[in-house]
């Protein structure tokens, strides 16, 4: 019998097996932000226990909610950086440097094939896109990974889902995603790694696949993971070229870790995305999708596009794209939250800022924001906002809005028209 | 070893996730302490009302929920804010896993019931007191009336360990 990629890296990492079906691995990137880690540290502090396993393995941003917004979010910052200083984490990145963690650090090449990576984040589960495996963890994980370099899993389940057919014009991964989440339920893929393959899987780039990996948890899997190969290499080719003659071989390394043809999967599944329509949520439960047509006239008060789900330069490209040449609706404010300074700057270098700003969107720093409500357009009692975020949740973008989840192009549409609209309208 | 059970609260609707236990706008606080007021306090049932204030759950050492309970955000604070209102159990059909983790690395416990046993524990008449017997893997619910329940569960051995160390960090400290 074969083994999947995460069975794979769970073996390569393994330290011990306490109880038959618990692992405990090592872990290779441990990364921290603002808002999970300060606890960590304190606790850590209380204990006389304030060590690193190794500096070199943890990354530490502050993304939040940054700038701070207030002393209590200025307070967690303040910890973070005092930490990161004490104890020589040089992977530490502050104001002008930060930006969305699952963006940021993808960017700086920290995730590789065949790693193990945690964060107190449940959308870890977006570096699988590198053919690692990542999980979302609390802050008792965090913290004695942090401490002694370990977590502990249950012996991985898999869950293959095999995308098939031709992505037709107007839907893109967070379609796919959103379709496959409405299949699989809030509950569907617990304590399972999603494994995405197929055709479609392999023609995306990088943005795509991290797209699809980043709601794995919003079906409740531990985690969603790509087969490396010749894309992965190449985006990952500037921190590797040392490495490797060629991206190529770099691929043909790397091609250890995905799956055998004879693995056990717990189930598997075929999306065949041909017919396939722009998707967006209804209701509070990431799960509760529809076409976009069925929604359609919709009415909405803002437009949010950002995060980790959606605010790479691929994302800001299939927005503006919409935008250019159009002015969104009086009615609609329209926030855009480019994920990373190097996002950002690219957007500049393309004209994309331009863009947006013409057409209406006020254009704020690198955070995590509104996603959750922290900042940077939260909701009032009431209002309606499109959103290229992750969930849905009752108040996560401030208590009483509505929170409806779509593709960067179908929130550019809904800009332009007010209401919930279909982008295919405004494509050539 | 610590002891679970108590006075029982029911919170009957599935997939409550971890910004409805603990929003997120009390994420900065730096002290599990300042949670405690606000454990679910936006949070609202399918075709009724929930008071986080009430009386059942004032007096709860024990929930009842039903399925994929915690599910969302990786935040541990859900579970401190359980934790600082003496919430010890939390009894439901499934958990989401990242929850579920966190509840036993700080040493108190989530326990998964079949749907059958779960309905049967909403039946009963309130107030009800739940006895967790942790070696037997085993559960008494009674309820105002005198009538009891008793449900056998199954703990994973590595959780159970857990549970005995006091919580993953003291576990880890311990052995690795």
């Amino acid at each position: 019998m074969g083994q999947t990629i995460t069975e794979k890296i769970f073996a390569a990492h393994l330290r011990d097996t306490p109880t038959p079906g618990n692992m405990v691995l090592d872990i290779d990137v441990i990364m921290c932000h603002e808002i999970t880690t300060p606890i960590a540290i304190m606790d850590l502090m209380d204990k006389g226990m304030d060590r690193v396993c190794d500096p070199a393995r943890i990354k530490a941003v502050i993304d939040h909610v940054t700038p701070p917004k207030d002393s209590k979010t200025a307070a967690q910052a303040k910890i973070m950086r005092e930490w990161a200083r004490r104890h020589n984490i040089r992977d530490f990145f502050d104001i002008g440097r930060n930006g969305v963690c699952h963006a940021l650090f993808p960017e700086k090449g920290f995730i590789r094939p065949g790693n193990t990576v945690i964060m107190g984040d449940s959308h870890t589960c977006t570096h699988g896109a590198f053919g690692a495996f990542a999980a979302g963890v609390g802050t008792t994980d965090l913290e004695v990974a942090i401490y002694k370099g370990v977590c502990a899993f249950r012996a991985p389940k898999s869950l293959k889902i095999e995308v098939t057919g031709t992505l037709p014009r107007g839907v893109f991964a967070k379609d796919v995603i959103l379709n496959i989440i409405k299949e699989l339920t809030m509950g569907g893929g617990t304590d399972m790694v999603i494994e995405f393959t197929g055709p479609v899987v392999d023609a995306m780039n990088m943005a795509s696949r991290m797209t699809l990996c980043n709601m794995a948890v919003e079906a409740g899997a531990t985690s969603g993971v790509c087969q490396p190969d010749l894309v992965t290499a190449e985006y990952l080719w500037p921190f590797i070229k040392d490495d490797y003659a060629s991206p190529a071989q770099a691929a043909e390394s790397f091609a250890r870790w995905r799956s055998d043809a004879d693995a056990h999967y717990e189930r598997e599944l075929t999306v065949d995305v041909t017919d396939l329509t722009p998707q967006v949520t209804f209701g509070y439960k990431p799960d509760n999708v529809r076409d976009i047509t069925e929604m359609e006239g919709s009415p909405v008060d803002q437009v949010y596009i950002g995060s980790c789900t959606n605010g790479r330069i691929e994302d800001l490209r299939e927005a503006a794209a919409i935008l250019r040449g159009r002015t969104i609706a009086n009615s609609v404010r329209g926030i855009l939250v480019p994920a990373t300074p190097a996002v950002y700057s690219q957007a500049l270098d393309e004209g994309l800022i331009r863009i947006f700003m013409d057409s209406g969107f006020c254009i704020m720093n690198p955070t995590c924001g509104a996603c959750l409500g922290m900042s940077s357009g939260v909701l009032a009692d009431g209002e309606v906002c499109a959103s290229t975020t992750n969930r849905n949740f009752n108040g996560r973008m401030g208590k009483g809005g509505m929170v409806h989840l779509m593709s960067p192009a179908s929130a550019a549409a809904a800009a332009i028209t007010g209401a919930i609209t279909d982008p295919r309208r405004f494509m050539a | 070893m610590k002891q679970f059970g108590g006075p029982a609260a029911f919170i009957d609707r599935n997939d409550i996730n971890t910004d409805e236990i603990i929003p997120a706008k009390y994420l900065t606080e730096i002290t599990k302490k300042a949670l405690a007021p606000h454990l679910l306090e936006d949070l609202r049932l399918e075709g009724g009302e929930f008071d986080p204030h009430s009386a059942e759950m004032q007096a709860a050492r024990v929930l009842v929920t039903r399925a994929n309970f915690g599910c969302g955000s990786s935040r541990e604070h859900a579970v401190w804010a359980l934790e600082v209102n003496d919430i010890n159990v939390v009894i439901g059909e499934s958990f989401a896993r990242i929850f579920r983790q966190n509840m036993f690395n700080c040493g108190i416990l989530a326990v998964e019931l079949s749907k059958a046993d779960i309905d049967r524990l909403f039946a009963l008449n309130g107030p009800v007191e739940v006895a967790v017997d942790l070696d037997a893997e085993q559960l008494t619910a009674t309820g105002s009336t005198g009538e009891g329940v008793t449900c056998r569960f199954t703990l994973n051995p590595f959780d159970k360990q857990l549970i005995g160390a006091g919580g993953w960090l003291a576990y880890a400290d311990a052995k690795y």
